[in-house]
């Protein structure tokens, strides 16, 4: 399977197409919506952001962590639903230069367009798959905003190791597995509605 | 002992599904192809991870929710709650499960999974002297994909049948499929919602004794797989792997009915409580 190490060229990102598997190797953030929130305010208001470097890879989680000594073990980190976090990814992918954004379910038109317009994707994790997510994580590099959002709001920068296997689900030149999947489903509710119909 | 009990079949239900929700898993990755089936397989591959590790095989263990159908001369129901509360907060420390109660207002996370209502705690009198807890660790995704349809009557079994599956393609992968759907029909707005909760806590498989009800379960079930959301919303012929209707009588200018969509990761375990203290977990 093809290996994608962090931080990536734009080339690689835009020779992906959806349908593609990958896995990944280098180091990425978490974020939820409070992270999300925070980061978009921050932007805003023109401060650094406290994990800089910022990777170029975000995946859209809240782990299941514990304390391990003076660190921590990640012992279950499956995706979350992305759609959540639709009114800040496109911020994201502009003013951060995100080039991998990794959840589950799909995103907006708007997050589609920044990906289109910067050369990023959008992967899909199996849902709830988390212990063998948590397989592909090396370790914890640091947490932050923890005390504040508690554990599965926090950023956590972490390493990860043929993490995956990922979906390239959206990709940079506008493809979409959810918009093919809608147009399949849109046709099969038809036929199903109008036969529950007949049978009345 | 109580607590500890409740401790470990927290554990249990944290890091596995029923035996039966596996194999429904096999069998439809055994049907599936292409992306349908690279999904199921990493589900598949997901639960021996969890089951080597001990590790729960998802991340976010949930709302704790217990169901107690509590015999009304046990002698042991003066300190059920005290013991539910002691076994979330010690499971929370030691499975661990993720801390996952926030303040409903300012989002403060507790960080022991104790606050306002939660965990949730259901009863339910019965006769007999033997308590049975049901709990069950549902995620927040397929959580927020639940629904409450205050149909007209006019519109039928027909507007019951057409709710499901409307709702179950508009939600997606959203609601992590392969789901188990529970539908509530009658009975009120709140009581609907309930009736599908309580669809949820049977065994999969487990028709309704009600013979028409049985057989709306398995029409829906089909209709919900033609749909071809299938597994992760990515397409294929598992969408769902059970679908269970309760219903209750309802007054005649209303038909409620309430969905709840439970991801794959079905999390459940019984613990059996008799009255001279032996306990049973499973």
């Amino acid at each position: 399977m093809r290996e994608i190490v962090l931080p990536v060229p734009e080339e690689e990102v835009r020779a992906l197409r959806v349908g593609e598997r990958f896995v990944l190797t280098g180091r990425l953030f978490t974020a939820r919506d409070a992270g999300h929130a925070r980061i978009v305010r921050d932007l805003d208001r023109g401060h650094a952001l406290p994990f800089a470097p910022v990777p170029d890879t975000v995946y859209h989680c809240g782990p299941l962590v514990e304390r391990s000594g003076d660190g921590w073990r990640v012992l279950s980190a499956g995706p979350t639903s992305s759609v959540r976090l639709e009114p800040f990814a496109p911020r994201l992918v502009r003013d951060l230069g995100l080039r991998i954004l990794i959840g589950k379910g799909g995103m907006g038109e708007g997050t589609r367009e920044a990906l289109r317009e910067r050369g990023a994707i959008y992967a899909h994790a199996t849902g709830g798959a988390g212990a063998l997510a948590a397989r592909g994580i090396e370790r914890v590099e640091s947490v932050f905003w923890l005390e504040e959002f508690g554990m599965p709001e926090a950023v956590w920068i972490l390493r990860v190791c043929r993490f995956g296997p990922l979906l390239v689900a959206i990709d940079s030149h506008g493809g979409s597995l959810y918009e093919e999947a809608a147009r399949s489903t849109d046709t099969t509710r038809q036929a199903i509605l109008s036969r529950i119909e007949e049978e009345r | 002992m109580l607590r500890d009990a409740i401790v470990s079949a927290l554990r249990f239900a944290a890091t596995s599904v029923p035996r039966e929700v596996e194999g429904a898993l096999h069998e439809a990755r055994d049907r599936e192809e292409g992306t349908a089936r690279e999904e199921l397989s990493a589900i598949l591959e997901n639960l021996e991870v969890a089951r080597r590790q001990g590790a729960p095989l998802c991340q976010d263990t949930g709302v704790p929710a217990f169901h107690v159908r509590a015999g009304a001369s046990s002698p042991h129901l003066p300190v059920l709650r005290e013991a539910i509360l002691g076994a979330v907060a010690e499971a929370t420390r030691s499975v661990p499960l993720r801390p996952n109660a926030v303040h409903p207002l300012t989002g403060v996370n507790s960080g022991t999974n104790l606050g306002w209502g939660v965990p949730i705690v259901r009863w339910e009198v019965v006769d007999g002297d033997e308590v049975l807890i049901t709990l069950s660790l549902k995620g927040g995704g397929s959580e927020n994909q639940s629904a409450l349809r205050m149909l007209s009557p006019g519109a039928g079994l027909a507007g019951v049948k057409r709710a499901v599956v409307e709702h179950v393609i508009s939600a997606g992968g959203a609601p992590c499929p392969p789901t188990v759907i529970g539908v509530g029909i009658g009975g009120g707005a709140a009581v609907a919602l309930t009736l599908a909760e309580q669809a949820l806590l049977r065994r999969l498989g487990e028709r309704n004794v009600d013979p028409a009800l049985a057989a709306l379960e398995e029409e829906l079930l089909s209709l919900v797989n033609e749909t071809g959301v299938g597994p992760m919303g990515l397409g294929g012929r598992t969408t769902a792997l059970d679908v269970r209707v309760e219903a209750a009588f309802r007054h005649p200018a209303s038909l409620p009915v309430g969905i709840l969509l439970q991801c794959w990761a079905v999390r459940r375990a019984w613990v059996r409580l008799r009255a001279g203290g032996s306990i049973e977990v499973s």
